[in-house]
């Protein structure tokens, strides 16, 4: 047992990014006094919210930093089609008719926008940039949440909860190597996926996890998440479901972000560790297909896939952060990646005597296309014809994984028996499974986690302040 | 020569920055980053100097320190501009100077101080130094008229020589053409982004300093030095005017032209230096080197002393103090003049050049 007397507050958060900080900052705006319990050191505080840079929300008319409106029913479609139908439609709902003009909220708690980036344009309309990304927010909002009186703990990473006729009663922590208790009249956990805790990522996906990356904070190692369901919360989503994309090979185990990703793939052929094409590169546009592209590298061998263009595609995608394998022929090409130099030439030589004639254009979906090729390669496909060629080595890069917890529209946590945890809230990523039955749509996270963090901090003040509800 | 292992530094966060870019939104240096996907020592050295230095950058970061991938733009292009100011510099043996440089314009200052100081003990006795002076050309019955002309035009020329030849030598080592340098349209924007400082207004909220919080504070000073320093400049060319062309010896009245320019100028500058000296002391040091320090603070108190001196000149003039002050003031400006080319007054040079390459780049862009 902590033998430090324990803490005592009125609204607990357990987690520290845009949920955590949404949540907190509502509560204690709603008069409540609140602790927030950051796993992270300082410096690397905000979870994966560091790593973004956008928020999707409804408006009705465009601004400074929005081309135009974004509409319930235009929201509604876009979900719908991203999660094939798979969504709480009360609360995706909810979420969207909660996001209307958030922009006002958050800037009135601190945040910047600015106008979308070169990169971004395709998402001018819905989603508002944030001035120098996710980090730059988390720093507004720790600033604002500061200001207002919210007490923030960091390195303090949450083991236990203690229970008391249903209710949340304290949280048993670990803070500068001791044990401390904190006993609150309500709790929101806004802690994030399991994405980081890799043991945890071998128990769903065997050894083939030994080769993912993590490409957001090593912090988010699902503790929290893992103390609700032990406690009996009713969960959410397949545990072996995750956001994940394909990245460079060469990028860190943790904590890579957006640096790491690369555009190329649809410009060229990807083959595996055995030099067999897998996938038809060409299918769609490459935002719309970079997230399949985690699950399909993860099923090859070893978990690796080498992306080849040759030089006329160089220049037709972002730049990346690790410079391109570069050779002058395709087999030296194959040496320099350990690949077996015959069977890459083997496969560039029917890839390329398959290219139909056509018009290339990276902004449409074009006619250059392959014939009697499998997989086929169905846009953008050119002869790779021209030196120098180049090879970027590809892994899953896991973005946030999907399991969560069961919550109602007042981001109460449901139990397995269906009964509602009376003071128990979640908000972000640990709930968002509710709403992201799978697939995802750009800056959405970001939206649930800002709509259910203000919803959860919102009840959880009224719980603390006025007690159950009857 | 900067050193590889700078250069390399410097090329090697463009490159992280280049494939994140979510810093666009705060000034200059990231769209004219994104114009490239690969980084010569030409465009660095450009880059480096297009850097206001405001780092806002730097807390927006996520790979900032202690992240492994370690990006700290205000810092590297800050040591990075410090390597460079002496290969621009002209005669290349005083390229030195930029090394300890804080302690040399001390000593450079104090020297000058002391041979103005002296010579007037030496050539006018205390008895004329301690004396009051009052009505047309008090001043020059303590330091005679020529030897205040003649060093001090001889060094305003020498000024803007080797201020041109450095400006020469960084448009050639950026990779500029001389035909691209008169540029109307550029200079037209350049001009518009310096007098506004554009760029240090951070996307609009302002720079990160002196800590991680937004504040227009560092802008507002920064403009009480540039245009405190424009009001004394007009005002010592207008007393020019007044002496050899208009023939009425100094001082002047308080309500005349030069007396108000530079009562006001050096109002401005003692507020802005003193202020910009103040952020300084309280700045986060985690995105700045040390090794700038000295030069910055030399500058700042160099243009601190000489607003001090001028303005207690002012309010003294009536007083036996005036011959010690005249001297001193004088002492001071001329180790201002003298060090001027080899210290941070030389940022404004490379900083406007920078402004007009960036504009060139942005038209040629957009068309």
């Amino acid at each position: 047992m902590p033998d430090i007397e324990p803490i005592i507050t009125d609204v607990l958060v357990v987690g520290g990014g845009n949920a955590a900080l949404c949540a907190a900052m509502t509560a204690r705006e709603a008069g409540a006094r609140v602790l927030v319990l950051e796993s992270a050191p300082k410096d690397f505080r905000g979870g994966n919210s560091r790593h973004t840079r956008n928020i999707r929300y409804m408006h009705h008319r465009g601004n400074d930093c929005l081309t135009g409106p974004y509409l319930e029913d235009e929201f509604w479609d876009d979900l719908l089609q991203v999660t094939g139908g798979q969504t709480n439609a009360q609360l995706a709902r909810l979420t969207i008719c909660e996001s209307a003009d958030l922009g006002q909220w958050m800037t009135a708690h601190g945040c910047h926008f600015q106008p979308p980036l070169r990169g971004t344009l395709h998402l001018a309309r819905t989603n508002a940039h944030f001035l120098g990304g996710g980090k730059a927010l988390m720093n507004a909002y720790y600033a604002t949440a500061s200001k207002l009186g919210v007490e923030i703990m960091y390195g303090a990473d949450v083991r236990d909860f203690e229970m008391r006729d249903g209710k949340f009663d304290a949280a048993i922590f670990e803070f500068e190597d001791a044990s401390r208790k904190v006993r609150a009249k309500s709790v929101v956990v806004a802690s994030g996926g399991f994405q980081a805790n890799l043991s945890w990522l071998k128990q769903c996906w065997g050894e083939a996890a030994d080769n993912f990356l993590i490409r957001g904070s090593p912090y988010d190692k699902g503790r929290p998440l893992r103390v609700l369901l032990d406690h009996g919360a009713k969960p959410v989503g397949d545990s072996r479901q995750c956001h994940a994309v394909a990245i460079d090979a060469r990028a860190p185990k943790f904590d890579g972000g957006i640096v790491t990703r690369l555009d190329c793939v649809s410009f060229g052929i990807v083959v595996n560790k055995h030099v067999r094409r897998f996938y038809d590169e060409g299918e769609d546009f490459w935002p719309k297909r970079y997230a399949i592209w985690g699950r399909l590298v993860a099923q090859q061998p070893h978990q690796i896939g080498f992306a080849i263009i040759d030089s006329k595609s160089m220049g037709l995608f972002m730049p990346s952060v690790f410079p391109p394998i570069e050779a002058n022929t395709i087999r030296e090409l194959a040496a320099k990646l350990e690949l077996d130099p015959a069977a890459l030439e083997t496969v560039v030589t029917a890839f390329n005597k398959s290219v139909q004639p056509g018009t290339f254009d990276p902004s449409i979906l074009d006619d250059c296309a392959t014939k009697e090729l499998e997989p086929p390669k169905s846009h953008w496909a050119r002869p790779l014809d021209t030196p120098p060629f180049y090879g970027y080595p590809l892994r899953p890069g896991i973005t946030f994984t999907y399991l969560g917890i069961t919550i109602n529209e007042k981001a109460q946590v449901i139990m397995q028996d269906n009964r509602v945890a009376p003071n128990i809230f979640a908000a972000g990523e640990i709930m968002a499974g509710n709403i992201l039955g799978q697939g995802y749509l750009a800056g959405f996270g970001m939206t649930i986690g800002t709509v259910f963090g203000r919803i959860a901090g919102k009840e959880a003040a009224r719980f603390a302040i006025d007690g159950p509800a009857e | 020569m900067p050193s590889t292992d700078l250069l390399n530094e410097a090329g090697r966060i463009m490159t992280i920055c280049n494939a994140c870019r979510y810093c666009e939104g705060f000034c200059a240096v990231y769209p004219a980053m994104e114009l490239r996907r690969t980084f010569s020592e030409q465009d660095l050295k450009y880059l480096a100097n297009l850097c206001h230095n405001c780092r806002g950058c730097y807390y927006a970061c996520q790979y900032a320190p202690p992240h492994e991938f370690a990006v700290n733009i205000p810092k590297t292009f800050s040591e990075l501009r410090l390597e460079l100011y002496p290969n621009f510099t002209w005669p290349g043996f005083l390229a030195g100077m930029f090394r300890r440089n804080g302690l040399l314009v001390a000593m450079i200052t104090t020297l000058s101080v002391a041979v103005v100081v002296l010579l007037a003990f030496i050539f006018r006795g205390p008895a004329v130094v301690f004396a009051t002076h009052i009505g047309e050309n008090a001043f020059y019955k303590v330091v005679p008229y020529l030897f205040m002309v003649i060093p001090f035009s001889a060094l305003a020329l020498y000024i803007l020589a080797t201020l041109l030849i450095g400006g020469a030598r960084f448009w050639r080592d950026t990779g500029g053409k001389l035909g691209e340098l008169v540029d109307p349209h550029a200079n037209a924007r350049a001009i518009w982004d310096a007098l506004r400082l554009k760029y240090l207004d951070g996307g609009g909220h302002g720079c990160n300093y002196p800590d991680d919080r937004f504040s227009m504070i560092r802008r507002w000073f920064h403009h009480l030095v540039f245009y405190g320093f424009m009001l004394c400049l007009a005002a010592t060319t207008l007393a020019a005017i007044y002496d050899h062309l208009l023939l009425r010896g100094a001082p002047y009245p308080f309500y005349s032209w030069p007396v108000m320019l530079g009562t006001v100028g050096g109002l401005a500058l003692l507020v802005g230096t003193g202020g910009l000296l103040y952020l300084k002391w309280q700045m986060d040091t985690v995105p700045a080197t040390a090794r700038v320090f000295g030069m910055d603070v030399g500058f700042l108190l160099l243009l601190f002393l000489t607003s001090l001196t001028g303005l207690l000149l002012l309010i003294l003039r009536g007083t036996p103090a005036m011959g010690t002050l005249l001297t001193v003031h004088l002492g001071v400006v001329g180790g201002l003049f003298i060090t001027m080319p080899y210290g941070k007054f030389v940022h404004a040079v490379y900083r406007y050049l920078a402004l007009i390459r960036n504009a060139i780049e942005q038209s040629r862009e957009k068309t």
